[in-house]
């Protein structure tokens, strides 16, 4: 049995999947950071693998960019996390719905 | 290709179990964990589909760098914080896993009945690009030179940023004699 591109592709959905689901389920702000950077790798394999079925080297440096917004997320998000908590001690993302406008 | 195969399935299943724990562990540090088992089995993929250069960046920049800072911020705010697990938007769950067995089942049913194609205008015979740093830094710096400076421009912000919200601190003080 031949692995296609297709393989790798579903197994990003179902990755993808999982991130959006974690994303909405959970409240600590730290796991919904996480479900985020999930989903972020689920779109880099499909990217990858969707390179390798049309023989371009473009997806692969689509997914640079993809870890290069990435990473300028998590500085910043992780430190919006850690202001938040020096100042009500708490990562639930539900302590933060005073800031509505 | 029976290698592929066999890589596939474990490592398949090693992603998915990862991701399964990032959601539904109640320690942030399992979820830290299972990010990084997922983030390594995704390298694998990468390295199986010859994107080398691509497998080296996540393993360093993902599972080095990204990961250290979240456990970092674990071990700063503290892993025993327990989430309240009172559901604030009514039925918030059961939406959830309608919603993902909708996708799922659909999903499904399209791929079994052979009416999905994964990438539209792929040709047959394509070859699977090597991905070394040479190859991919050619791209980068002779298709992508724009979007590759503009992105040291966002790191710039991003790091301007960071520092920015660690540097001021409250100032409860003040403002509660202004009021």
């Amino acid at each position: 049995m031949t692995v296609t591109p297709g393989w790798y592709m579903a197994l990003a959905a179902v990755l993808f999947l999982i991130g959006a689901a974690g994303l909405l389920l959970r409240r600590n702000a730290l796991i919904m950071f996480m479900s985020i950077e999930l989903m972020l790798n689920a779109v880099a394999l499909t990217f990858v693998s969707a390179g390798r079925a049309l023989g371009d080297l473009d997806g692969q440096v689509a997914v640079f960019f993809v870890l290069v917004v990435a990473a300028a997320e998590v500085v910043v998000g992780l430190a919006i996390i850690v202001a938040v908590f020096r100042r009500r001690a708490s990562a639930s993302v539900d302590d933060l719905d005073e800031l509505r406008g | 290709m029976t290698v592929e195969l066999v890589l596939f399935v474990i490592f398949a299943l090693v992603a998915v179990a990862g991701a399964l724990a990032v959601v539904f562990s109640r320690n942030p540090i399992y979820s830290a964990i299972g990010l990084l088992a997922t983030m390594v089995s995704l390298a694998v993929f990468y390295v199986v589909q010859s994107a080398q250069f691509v497998a080296m960046v996540q393993i360093i920049v993902y599972a080095g760098a990204v990961l250290t800072l979240f456990l970092f911020v674990i071990m700063f705010i503290g892993v025993d914080q327990a989430e309240d697990t009172e559901e604030r938007i009514p039925r918030q769950r059961a939406l959830v896993a309608a919603l993902v067995l909708i996708v799922l089942v659909g999903a499904g049913v399209l791929v079994l009945r052979d009416q999905w194609t994964w990438v539209p205008a792929a040709p047959a015979t394509a070859e699977a690009p090597n991905g070394t740093v040479q190859a991919v830094s050619t791209v980068l710096f002779e298709e992508w030179v724009l979007a590759f400076e503009v992105t040291s421009l966002l790191l710039v912000v991003a790091a301007a940023g960071a520092i920015a919200l660690a540097y001021f601190r409250p100032v409860r003080k003040r403002r509660s004699v202004e009021q």
